[in-house]
């Protein structure tokens, strides 16, 4: 069965010994791979071979593992059901005629249908947490600048963080080991060492929630569908049973949060893709004729219809008369959700939702109306907008396929969220 | 009609300061979509000012020279090259 998992299905073998040997894993197709075709889902890329690996390439080989392909995604990053993707649509290997979520689509797909062991994926504004929920697997967003994104075919850089999908908390737990640390390409990471913890990511998964002080966001939970939101509360009742406890807390700023998120992200996407103009890499616009017109034309071929709505939409909101309208007040909100979280934080270990609103989406019906689709974000975006770490683990299911339980943490407290993840998984 | 309604005008200029072309149904599309988008971007005027704490700070480092790409290197994506450079549209 194939549900077109993989753009290009092209094995690299790493070093012969190490934590990941013999291992499989899966990169999503936005992060370079030396002499590996990488698309980032975008017909503009089709040809674009990198000549070097992104650093968490790097580590992986150093760590033994084979990587098995490059997985198909949301073109640059931009859609919540791998649906925008040039290459075609991945099939949800656990919920038939459904989407697998995105952006990370083929990567969950592809540790949820056993066509990898792990897989890699990165996360702008849920690209690795939603598929995990859709997919029935484990899928962790690091805290900003745990990881280094040198290599990462940039979206929008303050927000995006690379992260790792596994069938378990403890094996994705073991992937971030493995890419975690600075890197000296990557001026916006940290060591965690100097953040008051350390790198032993895999032992945090000891399923120890003895203690354990949930809070409940309840702006999370308004407008959730209701099997959704009746399997979060088993998976709440489940870690009471193990001895944690809950409380509800009030966020306000979490209800502005999808707005701010895509203010911001689509600005920084308008500066970032304007490097594909086709004349270093990417799709030619021609050689004759103004300069403009050719780069315009080769952005109208290259570009897919989602990414020219958010080319467009960020260029409108850094224009003059409109930031301080839209970007200002979308920093503000920013700064508001981050203060939100860091107080519900003092009186909680780790912050509970679910990661999404809804079931996995049937194909074909979700980019008729991108608000809609950009509305189904509202609980996955303020944790990038926050810099901080969050995990979904699989809760259960509805007839409509897997729901995911989204556990955010402290900045840096990677641990705390593992270690209640893995009560559950 | 909402305050936010861009016309199709307003969305053409917008493309064509992005350098992205678009045929007459993408135009039609945008400007309905971007009315209901814009719409809902209105809503952070309901955010207070908030002062944000600056996460990141200046990272240096001594300028050390490295080893770069390679010419053909640096040019083998190029759709189209000459004489060791790439060749783009031109310019006047």
């Amino acid at each position: 069965m194939s549900y077109n998992v993989y753009i290009s299905e092209e094995s690299v073998d790493g070093d012969s010994d190490g934590p990941l040997a013999g291992r499989t894993v899966a990169v999503k197709d936005n992060i370079s791979t030396e002499g590996v075709r990488t698309t980032c889902g975008s017909a503009m890329l089709e040809d674009y071979v990198p000549p070097y690996d992104a650093t968490v390439v790097e580590r992986l080989k150093d760590a033994g593992a084979t990587v098995s392909g490059k997985t198909n995604m949301d073109e640059f990053g931009m859609g919540t059901t791998n649906e925008t993707s040039a290459f075609g649509p991945v099939e949800n290997p656990v919920a038939e005629g459904r989407v697998p979520g995105g952006s990370s689509g083929g990567s969950a797909a592809a540790v949820a249908a056993g066509e990898a062991d792990l897989a890699l994926g990165s996360d702008t504004g849920g690209s690795v947490r939603c598929p995990a929920a859709f997919c029935g697997v484990v899928g962790i967003k690091p805290t900003y600048g745990l990881v280094s994104r040198y290599g990462l075919v940039a979206y929008a850089n303050s927000l995006e963080q690379i992260g790792p999908f596994a069938p378990t908390v403890e094996e994705a737990a073991e992937l971030l080991e493995v890419i975690a640390g600075p890197d000296e390409h990557d001026a916006t990471t940290r060591d965690a060492r100097e953040e008051g913890t350390d790198y032993d990511f895999a032992a945090a998964a000891d399923g120890d929630v003895e203690g354990l002080e949930i809070g409940v966001p309840t702006e999370l939970l308004d407008g959730a569908d209701e099997g959704v939101v009746e399997t979060f509360w088993d998976a709440i009742a489940e870690l009471e049973a193990q001895g944690a406890s809950y409380h509800e807390v009030d966020l306000p700023s979490l209800e502005h949060a999808v707005e701010a998120y895509y203010v911001i992200a689509m600005s920084e996407a308008s500066s970032n893709l304007a490097r594909f103009d086709g004349v270093r890499y990417g799709q030619s616009g021609g050689y004759e004729g103004n300069w403009n017109e050719s780069f315009a034309k080769a952005r109208e071929e290259g570009f897919g219809e989602e990414v020219k709505r958010r080319v467009l939409l960020g260029t409108y909101a850094l224009s003059a008369g409109y930031h301080d309208k839209y970007y200002k007040k979308a920093q503000d909100a920013r700064a508001w959700v981050k203060q939100d979280f860091d107080e519900a934080l003092d009186d909680a270990d780790v912050l509970a939702s679910p990661t999404m609103p809804i079931p996995p989406m049937k194909l074909g019906e979700s980019l008729d109306d991108p608000m809609k689709m950009y509305l189904a974000d509202c609980n996955t975006t303020p944790v990038n907008l926050a810099n901080l770490p969050a995990i979904s683990v699989p809760a259960g299911e509805t007839d409509e396929g897997p729901v995911g339980l989204q556990l955010i943490g402290p900045a840096f407290g990677e641990k705390t969220i593992i270690r209640a993840g893995s009560a559950l998984a | 009609m909402s305050d936010s309604a861009v016309d199709p005008e307003e969305v053409r200029h917008v493309a064509s300061l992005a350098r992205v072309d678009l045929d007459a149904e993408e135009v039609e599309r945008f400007t309905e979509q971007f009315a209901d988008i814009l719409d809902s971007f209105e809503r952070l005027d309901e955010v207070p000012e908030t002062e944000a704490e600056p996460d990141l700070t200046n990272v240096m480092r001594p300028d050390e020279e490295r080893e770069p790409l390679s010419q053909d290197e640096a040019l083998e994506n190029a759709p189209e090259s000459e004489a060791g450079y790439f060749k783009g549209p031109k310019v006047s």
